[in-house]
């Protein structure tokens, strides 16, 4: 890996412009990373035969935590897709929290254990419960964008998808729906190039995702997937936009998956081990290191304390969700429909 | 007491729960300034306003999924299915979505929505303008279907699913709309969901429907009760989940069962009543359980003859009931 060293580099501040503070991006910094450290250890405990599956956010991290940043964390509404861990632990999500849903452990606040890993679903953070049939929460989160309008609450709805996903029905209704209406909708698609095996030219006639917006009557961008910044830009823009009662926004970070679709998928029987090197020399979580480095806010010291943190948090998060218990099989009878006793 | 018709009644419940509640909402395919291409929401988009009666682009699974995003919110939307054939865009949402957010959330969120759709045939609608949709969703624990026969069913019912916590599918016989009228009282009820309801007492020959069907054993109960068979009729009422109590103490009274549904037979939600009764009334039975059902063809064919001999004719029921009696 080639580096330029912050000594020899000029690097102009990008962040302070978007009225960012050097905490701040440290902040996003330490969430990208810790949602990289996380994959990692899932992946190990998967190999390792202590969870069944892992489905992976590796790539996509400084797309979801620019988005999180740039939202009002008190008061939106939010609908992750299953890649997001970047963005749930930006949005409060704690690790231990993470790891209790990937052991799938009665206490995962997601879901107790019900859905596979990665179906988020926090109500006391408003994130909304969603399935694994792709883009059904498009028009969930269009639903909640709608009723806030009626009912006057200035909230911003947000929901991510993948660019597959895209091609979905419910991606377009929700889309016309949305802009119809004019509601403070943000439609951020993550494009990693794959949907599963299948790469982007074989599910996009057009250049972009966000190509699509015209025919919805909204506007669309494309920003790299890889900068946090650009992230947070964008959906600045676009949660300033809903505000302000001009209507929803299609963005899409181009992006990529670095790891197979899941833990059951060999991804190397439909794309080569170059191209996936090459895309790691753009890896956010690398790039926006060098960045900070660069401008004097990441130095050894403090990346060093940085990963031992995130490594201390892991290992006891693990710990914990390792050793709590299941839900009790007795339970599988509870919640099919409201508990009246 | 007022006597009004079946859609009336659909109308004078949505106006009820519309003004008792300001979470309560309307959506849909021509509900607004339309009024409903059956007139159900007429008046509504007047009263309330565009943003409580809310015209939707034509797109059936955006109907039930922004409904179902808003329920999550805590409104109470009430979304309308132009026809029940063209649920089927919808089918994901209500299946995958609002039937399984609560199990999958473990009891965190819900999806309050009652999902109204105008089913059944013989009113020259073709193919996709007249099926029972029902047994699609009979199968998914999650939802409640509730099939009204009655204006004062339509109301109390109707009430109950707007105030009820989980997705309620709501089917309304297009042909009952105009064709059947009854006394609904002007004040505030509720029926309960779940529940079946005796609509005649009678001793030789059970009948278990549900719907428009109620009214054509009525009318055979009452030509029979002349020849001196007495028909026990329990009207459904709910078809998911079924009220088994109901139906065993049902077939249990006479121990002879006449099954009916305009639905096509195979697989149809009387299938599931017919299994309870096996299940559990076997030495209760003097005869075999019967069936009277639309035929195995996907649906009922336009043309006036094919569509009479699709659906189920009152002769029918009136030969069954007689054979059973007879048994």
């Amino acid at each position: 890996m080639i580096r330029e060293s912050s000594s020899t580099t000029q690097v102009k501040n990008r962040h302070r412009e978007l009225g960012l503070s050097d905490q701040d991006v440290l902040n996003m910094y330490t969430q990208m990373l810790k949602a990289r450290r996380v994959d990692e250890r899932l992946w190990l405990l998967n190999r390792a035969g202590k969870i069944p599956f892992v489905v992976s956010c590796q790539g996509q991290e400084a797309a979801q935590v620019g988005a999180a940043f740039a939202l009002n964390q008190k008061k939106d509404y939010v609908a992750p897709y299953y890649r997001d861990f970047g963005f749930v632990f930006a949005w409060g999500m704690t690790v231990k929290e993470l790891m209790l849903n990937n052991f799938a452990k009665a206490e995962d606040p997601n879901s107790g254990g019900r859905q596979m890993p990665g179906h988020f679903g926090y109500r006391k953070l408003r994130m909304l419960s969603h399935s694994s049939p792709v883009t059904t929460q498009n028009p969930h989160a269009v639903g909640i964008a709608l009723a806030a309008k009626l009912k006057g609450d200035d909230v911003v709805s947000f929901v991510t998808f993948g660019e597959g996903s895209s091609n979905q029905g419910d991606f377009h209704e929700a889309a016309n729906f949305a802009s119809v209406f004019k509601l403070p909708v943000i439609f951020l698609c993550e494009n990693n190039h794959y949907a599963i095996s299948v790469s982007l030219k074989r599910q996009l006639a057009c250049a972009h995702v966000s190509d699509r917006a015209t025919g919805y009557g909204m506007p669309g961008k494309t920003f790299d997937g890889n900068d946090p910044l650009a992230a947070y830009a964008a959906v600045k823009e676009a949660a300033d936009r809903a505000h302000r009662g001009e209507g929803p926004t299609l963005l899409e970070a181009d992006g990529y998956r670095l790891m197979p679709h899941t833990s059951d998928d060999n991804d190397l029987s439909y794309r080569t081990k170059k191209e996936v090197e090459d895309a790691k020399k753009r890896d956010g979580v690398l790039t926006f290191a060098d960045y900070l480095r660069a401008i004097g806010i990441l130095d050894e010291v403090t990346e060093e304390k940085l990963e031992e943190q995130i490594r201390k948090e892991i290992d006891e998060a693990t710990d914990y969700a390792e050793h709590a218990p299941f839900a009790t099989a007795d339970t599988v009878f509870r919640y099919v429909y409201e508990d009246k006793d | 007491m007022a006597v009004i018709s079946y859609i009336e009644a659909v109308t004078q419940a949505l106006d009820e729960e519309m003004s008792r509640d300001q979470n309560v909402f309307v959506m849909g395919e021509d509900v607004g300034k339309r009024g409903g291409v059956f007139q159900a929401t007429k008046g509504l988009y007047e009263k309330y306003g565009e943003n409580r009666v809310i015209d939707t682009p034509l797109a059936e699974s955006a109907i039930a999924g922004v409904g179902i995003g808003a329920a999550m919110y805590g409104m109470r939307p009430v979304a309308e299915m132009q026809f029940s054939d063209f649920m089927l865009p919808a089918a994901n949402q209500i299946i995958s979505e609002a039937a399984k957010t609560r199990y999958r959330s473990n009891n965190e969120w819900t999806v309050p929505i009652t999902i109204r759709a105008p089913f059944g045939g013989g009113v020259h609608g073709g193919l996709y303008h007249s099926q029972s949709m029902e047994a699609i969703f009979a199968n998914v624990p999650g939802l409640k279907i509730v099939i009204p026969s009655t204006p004062y069913d339509v109301k109390g019912l109707l009430k109950a699913s707007i105030r009820d916590n989980d997705p309620v599918i709501f089917f309304e016989h297009k042909r009952a709309y105009r064709l059947i009228k009854g006394e609904v009282p002007e004040d505030d009820y509720v029926l309960p969901l779940g529940k079946a309801d005796i609509k005649r007492e009678g001793r030789d020959v059970t009948v278990i429907t549900y719907g428009l069907m109620v009214h054509d054993v009525l009318q055979a109960a009452e030509k029979l009760e002349k020849e001196g068979i007495s028909v026990h009729l329990l009207d459904l009422r709910t078809v998911y989940p079924l009220d088994k109590d109901a139906i065993i103490e049902a077939a249990r009274k006479t121990g002879k069962v006449l099954l009916m549904t305009e639905d096509n037979k195979e697989g149809s939600v009387i299938s599931e009543v017919a299994a309870i009764i096996a299940e559990n009334c076997l030495f209760d039975l003097d005869a075999p359980i019967r069936r009277l059902a639309a035929p195995d063809v996907p649906a009922m064919p336009y043309a006036h003859p094919l569509e009479q001999a699709f659906m189920v004719k009152p002769e029918q029921v009136e030969k069954e009931i007689r054979d059973l009696a007879e048994f």
